[in-house]
This record gives structure tokens, sequence and C-alpha cells, in this order.
């Protein structure tokens, strides 16, 4: 497949154009819209990292903060001592290899279960490392003092939202992205059409984790302070979670649709009722899911192209074997 | 038989728990041939099938194919030595058009196909089935006898040395299955080794060379369909004492 075709160089094109443009949002906006813009960014790269992996295989996974904090300790440790790039090169190997350890133990597991792994991956985390900071540094908490602006810190995230997108862009025309799609359809077909499911997964989560890691990298200089509690806080596992499945997470785009709202959503219910966040998140988690089952872009495809199903075999046998929501 | 053996099972062994699904299974399959497995429901013949393919893992025996030992190898791997196969119940991919369920078949195989080429090998097979009108309709729409032709397409797309059909021709009405038999003996004189498990009487008795007949995990008769559906054993599994 020639990377040179006009299907190829259309949407990436206008993609570039898109981010080139984004870039110069701070010349335009004060630092509230700045730190607002920054939200959204580090969601929709850590909503579309989530889905390239959860959006075909249907395996929910709430792991996403277990990168995401593991990313933003790698720089509270190394971030004073070495150049900021070189940090974050730290922070994506540091993730590729809790991803591969973890993507090999635990997605031999299916549905529910891998979602109890992986929710119970983020205590462990977070509690092995307050062990080793009380016992072994003798010290809770981190201070980060980079020389980092908010306006880095946006840029880095736009240009890692980039590389995204393009990633998921190659890896949708790709025969490892076909491979996903075969597995989330049936695993089984997979198997005997020739593929190595499990090698498939892994990498997918591995590429899927090194997005988080790096979110979480970029992110740190942002706090100035963290702990065990702040970096490795499982709310943000269920918000991306949240955004994704409302924006859709089977097109490279839909997350980003449940991101924008949401965010906005989340910035309004933090100002006006901080102490009952986590029951109003609770309740936009069951009417998205109630009202939107496939997503805003399930919603927009429903209405633009209705599918038919009208056709329904001869003797009555309309069963296919079609493996709904694994994790349900 | 003259020709070679391409596929020998020996010992095969698998019990589910306290139940022995297949017990001490042994037989050969020679190149070219149909051999049609045969016995009452529950008798263990798609756990063998099962156990060949690499969807379940066997608890003792050996599987050899080509002299190569493939026993309990991972299903990918059996793929790659040469066996594809269909299921009981249908499984296509159902959310992908045609075209990709056979893609699916080419894109992970031995020397696999991608891209232009894909979709070229991919009509040609939907052609050769009889579904090029249907190549870009999603598999889910399809209907049953269709549904029966993608997955054998996808299971031809993998170009198998051995193809385990499993009850592929159950379910279709009598001019479907005037077609589907007329599909499997093309597939013969392409030179295909098959391995069917199947209950359409007309069909083992047009198709297969030869027939081993499972009883209780057990093979209790093995030889040409004539031989086997007159032996008194095979009655008894059947119908019951009375009638052997």
């Amino acid at each position: 497949m020639s990377i040179l075709k006009p299907d190829f160089i259309k949407p990436v094109g206008l993609g570039a154009v898109i981010f080139a443009a984004l870039a110069f949002l701070p010349n335009f906006v004060d630092n509230y819209y700045m730190s607002l813009a920054i939200s959204v960014v580090s969601f929709a790269v850590l909503a579309t990292a989530w889905s390239m992996f959860s959006g075909p295989t249907r395996y929910i996974s709430l792991a996403t903060v277990v990168f995401f904090g593991i990313g933003a300790y790698t720089v509270a440790v190394l971030g004073e001592h070495m150049a900021f790039p070189l940090v974050l090169i730290c922070a994506a190997l540091a993730g590729t290899v809790i991803a591969v350890l973890v993507g090999f133990s635990t997605l031999r597991l299916a549905g529910v279960y891998f979602v109890i792994f992986t929710f119970g991956l983020t205590e462990l985390v977070r509690q092995v490392v307050s062990w080793y900071e009380v016992n072994v540094t003798r010290e809770m908490g981190r201070y980060v003092f980079l020389d980092i602006t908010q306006n880095d810190i946006y840029w880095q995230l736009l240009a890692l939202f980039a590389i995204l997108l393009l990633t998921g862009f190659i890896l949708a025309r790709s025969r490892l992205g076909f491979a996903l799609r075969i597995i989330g359809e049936d695993e089984t077909v997979a198997k005997h059409c020739g593929i190595d499911v499990t090698r498939v997964k892994v990498a997918l989560f591995v590429l899927s984790a090194v997005f988080m890691t790096l979110t979480g990298a970029i992110m740190a200089p942002r706090w100035t302070y963290i702990d065990p509690v702040i970096a490795f806080n499982p709310m943000l596992s269920f918000q991306v979670v949240i955004m994704a499945l409302l924006g859709g997470p089977r097109r490279l785009l839909g997350p980003l649709l449940g991101v924008i709202p949401l965010t906005l959503l989340f910035e309004v219910l933090t100002a006006s009722f901080p102490n009952h966040f986590s029951i109003l998140l609770g309740c936009v988690f069951m009417v998205i899911v109630y009202l939107l089952p496939g997503g805003v872009i399930g919603l927009y495809e429903k209405y633009r192209a209705p599918k038919k199903r009208t056709l329904s075999p001869p003797d009555g046998n309309n069963t296919t074997p079609k493996s709904e929501e694994k994790a349900a | 038989m003259t020709s070679q053996v391409l596929l020998s099972i020996d010992g095969l062994h698998k019990a589910f728990g306290g139940l022995i699904a297949v017990n001490q299974m042994q037989f050969d399959v020679h190149e070219g041939e149909i051999l049609g497995l045969l016995g009452p429901n529950g008798s263990g013949k798609t756990t063998v099938m099962n156990l060949i393919s690499g969807a379940l893992q066997a608890n003792e025996g050996k599987v050899v194919i080509s002299g190569k030992d493939i026993t309990n190898l991972p299903a990918h791997k059996i793929s790659h030595s040469g066996i594809a196969r269909t299921f009981q119940l249908v499984r296509i991919l159902p959310d992908l058009d045609c075209i990709e369920n056979i893609e699916a078949g080419l894109a992970y195989r031995n020397n696999p196909l991608w891209g232009d080429d894909a979709q070229k090998a991919a009509l040609d097979l939907l052609d050769r089935i009889g579904l090029a009108k249907q190549a870009h309709t999603p598999a889910g729409d399809l209907t049953y006898i269709d549904q029966k032709r993608l997955e054998l397409g996808r299971a031809l797309a993998l170009q198998p040395k051995l193809l385990l059909l499993d009850e592929w021709l159950a379910g279709l009405n009598p001019s479907e299955l005037q077609d589907g038999i007329t599909l499997v003996r093309k597939l013969k004189d392409e030179g295909l080794t098959i391995i069917m498990v199947e209950h359409v009487m007309d069909a083992i008795r047009s198709l297969c060379d030869r027939c081993v007949v499972m009883n209780a995990g057990a093979k209790i008769a093995d030889g040409t369909p004539d031989e086997v559906l007159s032996d008194p054993e095979v009655v008894r599994a059947y119908l019951g004492d009375s009638h052997a």
C-alpha cells in the first residue's frame, strides 16, 4: 500500500493544517482558557490511546492512570537530572516495560476479570510506590520544579496528539490494525486465520500505554507537587473510559467527540459541586451507557446511513456468534 | 490406498473433568482423500476436530501432519502448518464485509497478501464460491448458506493442505445441498484433502472415500462408507441393540 495515495495525503494534510493552526492558540486566549485547552488535549490523547486498544478488542481497561502516573513519577524522579526529552524517553521505556509485563500476564483474561485486574493494578502500583517512598526514600511526595511553561505543555501535548492520530490512521490501514479488528469480532476465528492473538493484543496494549505514559510525563510539571495519591488517582481511568464511550471508541476521531463536551462538563462540575463530583460522574456514566450505547459517533452513523438488517436466513437461523461486549 | 499419509493421529485422548470426550483415537488421512468422521451426537467428533485445529489441547496422543508434530501447538501455528477449518456453528466476522472476511484468511497465512493483491485475490475467491455480488455486504447480513460459503472461502484463503469441515452441509435445503456437494467435490478434484464431520447420508455416500465412525469418544469402525454403514457395531451405536 503506497503512502503517496490521495486517500492518505488528503486527511493527513488536512490534519497537519488544523494542528498547525491550533499551535497558535496561546496567542489568542488567556491563561484560564489555556489551562482548559491543556485539559482537553490531555484527555484527548488519553481517550484516543485508550480506544486504540479497547475499541476494537472491547477489553475495558482501567489501567490508564497506572501508565499516566508512571509517566508523572518518572519526571518527578529524573526531571532535575537530565534534559527533558531524555526524561520523556525514559518515561516511554518505563511505560513499555510495565505494559509488556501487564499485557502478557493479563490479556489471557477475558471480560470482567480483565476489568477488575486493571483496576486492582492501579491500587497495587500506588501502594508499591507509597511503600518505596516511605521505606526507602523516607519522603512522601515530590516536587517538580522544571523550567516548563504552560504553553510548552500545551505544545508538547498537541504534538503528542498529532503523532497519536497519525499512528492510529496508519494502524487502521495496516495488517496489525486489521488483526485487531478480527480479534474484536471473533478471537477464535482470528487464531484459526493464523493470527498470534496474544502478541497482537500485547503490541497494541503497549502502544496505547506508551502514549498514556507520555501524557503523564508531559503533564507532571504542571502540578509542581505530586504524591502517589495524586499521580495514581483511579478517577482518571474512569473519566477516560466515559469520554471514549461517549464519543465512540471504534473510530479514530470518535473519542474526541466525547472528550470535548465532558471536559467542559467536568470543569463546571468541579467548580460548582466540588464535593459531589464522584456522584455526578457516576450518573453521567449511566446516562451515557443507557442513551448512547454506540457513542456520539454511533448516533451520527445511525442517522446518516441506516443499516439494513432485514435479510434473515431462510430457515430462521439468524444466530451469528457475535461476541457482543466481551466485558458485559 | 497407495497415496501418502498426510495427517496421522495416534492415541489422542481428551477428558473434560470426568467425561472422556475422545478416547485413544487413532486414524490416518491420506493425501487427496475425503475422510468422513461419523458418529451419533456427543460421540466426540467435534472435539477431535478441535484437537486437530488447536482450539483445544489434548491430554495425551499425537497429531502429525506431513511428518511434523503439531500436537498442542497454538491454533495460529497449526493454521500455518496447513490446516484450515470451518465451525459447526458458522463463525463469520459479522461487522466486516465479505471481502474483508476473505482478507482475514489471506493476510496472516504463510505467504501473506495485503493491500491491492489481497483485494484482488479476495474477489477471485468470492467469485469461486459464488459470492462475487455480495463483496461489499457486511457478512452478518448474508443468508445462512452464504455465511457458510463465506466461512469456507476464508478457510480456502489460507491455502490449506488439509481442510476440516464441521457439519458444513447441515441445515441446507435440498438444492443448496446439491450445490454444496458439488463445491466440496470440486475442492477434492483440485487436490485438497478433507476431513468432514457430517450427518447428511447423501453427502457421505457421494463424497467420502473412507469413513471413521466414533461412539462415546472411541473409534468403532474404519472403512469405505458402505462397509462402515453396514457394520453391526455402527448400527448399534446409532439405533440401539434391537436393530443390530
